[in-house]
């Protein structure tokens, strides 16, 4: 079922199948590079068109016109030359544009002359009281369920945090028949005003109309509570209830399923790992790669496109993936460039598909009290540390999270900081009265997804390699 | 937790979970088969024996850690379901061998 | 902030750290001074053994200081836990060190051969063992596995809670640690040492200086010398799996935890932000002949680091001629030497000075001597 890369050397390989990757591919393919995409899951679309070839959510209403688009990336996707392989598992990329892929329980070795790295956007963690209880998952989580099996919640449901795609999903839900009994609202009051400013460019963008509507829907059929403060969830092995503060009342709610979202946030592992330098966005509150305007990282021939490269949205997403292949075409066939939109009509389609972003930015900006917890809120998952365990590492002298790790194992399990690492940065920050700039990341080095020790033992080597492990 | 949309046509798919038959459809991940089946699929962790489900389900927060096939910790939220599957809930670290 | 000190060790990794503990232990009013969250550190890079066998060949008094440490960690492992409710795991039932195919047996069984041939070593037991005898010990072995060494006094430790348990302690002892004050230069005046940093001066009555492979750099300014060979070596992790392995080896061995470490390379590389596939490759290969259920496992993480390495290999600790009051310390292996550097280097340094029947073979006078290879064991 799964195949590995046809040749050794490629003029692009691109790293995701979601929308920027789509983008990419096909145009690097059409302007005739040899172009390959590697992509994790089992069919195109990202997190955004997750199994657009495949849902079996056939109303088409349903998911919404706004899904509907990434049809038409797959399409000229296929009627482009370019290998394309799912379920592919990229381990490894360095500075010379090598990259190991998994693909079937085997890896491959690849180079490429140009990479473009569409690897997206994961939820931005959300550890209050009570997060990895079962029961307690992400809103993209449901949404995936939703999309690629038709799966809608059944049980007591409530869903908390902010953000655009919270109302979308629980507009999806509703209209697929399922059940939510509340949505908790945590968007700061304080928010709407420091917003208003970037206004009139949201009231004139596409989110607008469309935002209204969703939450319309949805506010005629579920019980909104806004202003939440405080939420927590709890339960004996299993979730039970749902705690919230709001306007200062606190009230506890019977759930099987709570679903959380506060926005998303750049899936940064690989970029990082192959060396990208990244900085800290002050008003996403995350690491984004440092990148010029045709998307070109700091690592020479690595360009990063879509959410990976700085929060932006699907529309925008598409856009920064051709305005990346475009750069690709330029610098490998200068020729075959001028088929291609030019680059001043790309930077025109991102400005109107970036139009209202700084507002949601600030509108939806998750307060501090539910990125950075305290006492025994687990901060990383894997290796169960609680905000009080990273506070105690601070007081005995933990400057950042690479010192946190020695001291606590932080992002030292399977998911390799992902769900623990921006807590983490924010939280020491917090603590030691600095920037999270100042604070830092986690070093990240591949395997940056987990292999096999038989995938890694079947890496070509050379007698130097083995000279440099054996000895008496 | 969860219940299947009626206009899902696609065709059933047997898997077995810890030996017990589970109807899954084609294109299911095997978490979301399981979350699907009503069962009680909870892991416990390597750590803490803490119970857990799958929180992401998009392949980064291993919490859907599962064996398939006789392998253990598998990411179920990446893997798609075949007929005839023997999927077993996982409890606390890896076994060896498995 | 006090400004005054009996010591300040400079470097706050596991050598630094065991010294100015075991100083605070003494009562004395330390102070550390460390870098920062991005920097070298073998504290946190390391394969986390307490080990003797092969060690010290070319040195016989390197062979008898690490059985000395050998045998001083159970008390260093006890007084932690008394001191801080930590648990460093540390686990002294012999290690291995197995042999794939009869070349690499032959190889091991002229060097097993060397060490007790050598005059002045310790009489310490260090034994070949046939496939089938080591077969009793880890059952898991594969086929391609021809043999190895084996040496009753080898054991390993958990380091990062060993190095957590030091920063612990260094609270109940009222030492003070400065992260991000890494010492730029070193001066002299009054009967006092005085160190540049960041963010301002320090001063005391004795240094240490514990910088690892800084050593180097930092040994002159005080009339002292620590001439180092650096190297790389990478290593790779797996997730976590129920307990396989009852003794560590030298290239494998399970943590307290769960998970399985596999080294180590040795490459004339000094980038610890990169990593070389294909050496990890054969890391990986050998481990699973060595273990073929490990074949299986995830690899969860992998790193590299760069060995703290005294050019030839053997530790250094020096006291200054010109600067009395200086001290030097660095070796490679910081942690299976961290209970002498607790208890001995500490208890010397609080005296003034290094004992010469103990760690004289260690100064780096030794170095003025021409053809010193580096054979430690290595």
């Amino acid at each position: 079922m799964s195949v590995a890369p046809k040749r050794e050397d490629y003029d692009v390989v691109v790293i995701g199948a979601g929308p920027a990757g789509l983008a990419a591919t096909a145009t690097s393919a059409e302007a005739g590079l040899t172009t390959l995409l590697l992509d994790e899951n089992i069919g195109p679309g990202g997190q955004v068109f997750r199994a657009i070839s495949s849902t079996p959510v056939t109303d088409r209403n349903q998911l919404g016109a706004d899904y509907w688009v990434g049809a038409d990336l797959v399409q000229a996707l296929r009627a482009s030359n370019a290998e394309v392989i799912h379920r592919a598992t990229v381990w490894s990329l360095d500075r010379n544009l090598d990259i190991a892929v998994s693909t079937g329980g085997a890896s491959a070795f690849v180079k490429a002359k140009r990479v473009i790295l569409a690897t997206g956007a994961l939820e931005r963690p959300f550890p209050i009281p009570g997060w990895t209880l079962p029961g307690v998952m992400t809103a993209g989580a449901a949404q995936t369920m939703l999309k690629s099996s038709g799966l809608v919640p059944d049980g007591r449901t409530v869903i908390a945090g902010q953000g655009p795609l919270l109302w979308l999903l629980a507009a999806q839900i509703l209209r697929l028949g399922g059940r939510i009994d509340r949505i908790l609202d945590t968007t700061e009051r304080r928010n709407y005003f420091a917003a208003l400013p970037h206004a009139f460019a949201f009231l004139t963008s596409p989110y607008f109309t469309k935002g209204l509507v969703m939450m319309r829907e949805v506010k005629a059929k579920v019980q909104v509570v806004s202003g939440v403060t405080e939420l927590s969830a709890s339960g004996e092995g299993q979730l039970a209830s749902v705690s919230y503060v709001a306007g200062g009342k606190r009230e506890t709610i019977p759930a099987d399923l709570l679903l959380l979202h506060q926005g998303v946030v750049p899936n940064v592992n690989l970029a990082m790992a192959a060396g990208i330098e990244h900085r800290w966005d002050d008003l996403q509150l995350c690491w984004s790669p440092v990148l010029d305007a045709g998307g070109n990282s700091s690592v020479a021939g690595i360009a990063v496109a879509g959410d990976g490269a700085g929060i932006g949205g699907a529309n925008a997403a598409v856009v920064r993936g051709r305005i990346a292949a475009r750069a690709a075409v330029e610098a490998l066939a200068p020729a075959a460039a001028a088929k291609l939109a030019t680059m001043a009509a790309l930077r025109s389609d991102l400005a109107k598909a970036e139009r209202g972003r700084p507002f949601l930015d600030t509108l939806f900006r998750p307060a501090s009290q539910f990125r950075i917890p305290s006492d025994d809120t687990i901060v990383c998952r894997c290796e169960e540390v609680t905000a009080k365990d990273v506070l105690d590492s601070v007081a005995i002298g933990a400057t950042g999270p690479n010192q946190l790790k020695a001291y606590r194992r932080t992002g030292m399990g399977p998911c390799q900081g992902r769900l623990c690492g921006l807590t983490v940065t924010e939280l020491m920050a917090q603590a030691r009265g600095k920037t999270p700039q100042e604070i830092g990341y986690y070093r990240l080095r591949a395997p940056v997804k987990p292999i096999t020790l038989a995938e890694l033992a079947a890496v070509p080597k050379t007698e130097d390699d083995v000279k440099a492990v054996v000895r008496g | 937790m969860f219940r299947r949309s009626e206009q899902d046509r696609r065709p059933q798919v047997q898997i077995f979970v810890d030996g017990v038959a589970v109807a899954a459809r084609q294109g299911d991940t095997v978490s979301a088969a399981l979350l699907a089946s009503g069962r009680d699929a909870r892991r416990s962790t390597a750590v803490s024996g803490a119970p857990r489900l799958p929180y992401c389900m998009m392949g980064v927060c291993f919490d859907c850690l599962v064996t398939i096939d006789g392998v253990g910790n598998r990411q179920g939220c990446l893997v798609p379901v075949a007929e005839g599957m023997q999927v077993e809930i996982q409890k606390g670290r890896r076994e060896i061998g498995r | 902030m006090r400004i005054e000190y009996d010591v300040a060790v400079v470097g706050g990794g596991l050598l630094g750290s065991a010294i100015a503990w075991g100083l605070g232990r003494l009562g004395k009013s330390v102070a550390v001074l460390d870098e920062g969250d991005i920097t070298k550190r073998a504290s946190r890079a390391n394969f986390a053994l307490v080990w003797v066998q092969s060690k010290g060949l070319g040195m016989p008094a390197y062979t008898i200081w690490t059985v000395q440490a050998s045998q001083a960690w159970g008390r260093l492992a006890f007084e932690l836990k008394q001191q801080t409710g930590l648990d460093v795991a540390l686990q002294q039932n012999g290690g291995f060190h197995l042999t794939l195919g009869e070349d690499e047996f032959g190889q091991r069984t002229e060097l097993v051969k060397r060490m007790h041939n050598q005059t002045g070593a310790a009489d310490y037991k260090m034994e070949m063992l046939s496939a089938s005898e080591v077969k009793k010990s880890l059952p898991l072995i594969g086929p391609e596995v021809s043999g190895g060494s084996y040496c009753p006094l080898d054991g390993h430790v958990n380091s990062l809670r060993t190095f957590r348990a030091f920063h612990t302690g260094f609270k109940a002892f009222g030492i003070d640690y400065f992260p991000e004050r890494p010492v730029s230069a070193i001066g002299k005046s009054g009967g006092e040492f005085r160190l540049t940093t960041p963010t301002g001066e320090l001063r005391a009555a004795k240094i240490v200086l514990a910088a690892g492979n800084a050593n180097q750099a930092l040994a002159p300014m005080v009339g002292l010398y620590a001439p180092m060979g650096p190297t790389r070596g990478q290593v790779v992790v797996t997730e976590r799996t129920m307990p396989f392995l009852p003794h560590p080896l030298t290239t494998i061995r399970q943590t307290d935890e769960g998970t399985v470490m596999i080294g180590d390379s040795k490459e004339d590389e000094l980038d610890d932000r990169t990593l070389k596939p294909p050496i990890s490759g054969v890391m990986a290969d050998r481990a699973q002949r060595m273990f073929p259920h490990l074949s299986r496992l995830n690899v969860v993480r992998s790193w590299s680091g760069i060995r703290v390495m005294p050019q030839d290999g053997f530790p250094i600790y020096d006291q200054s001629e010109t600067h009395p009051g200086a001290f030097v310390a660095c070796c490679h292996s910081g942690v299976t030497l961290a209970s002498n550097h607790a208890f001995e280097i500490a208890r010397m340094v609080a005296q003034g000075a290094l004992e010469p029947e103990l760690v004289g073979a260690f100064s780096a006078s030794r170095f003025g001597r021409a053809g010193a290879a580096n054979d430690s064991g290595y």
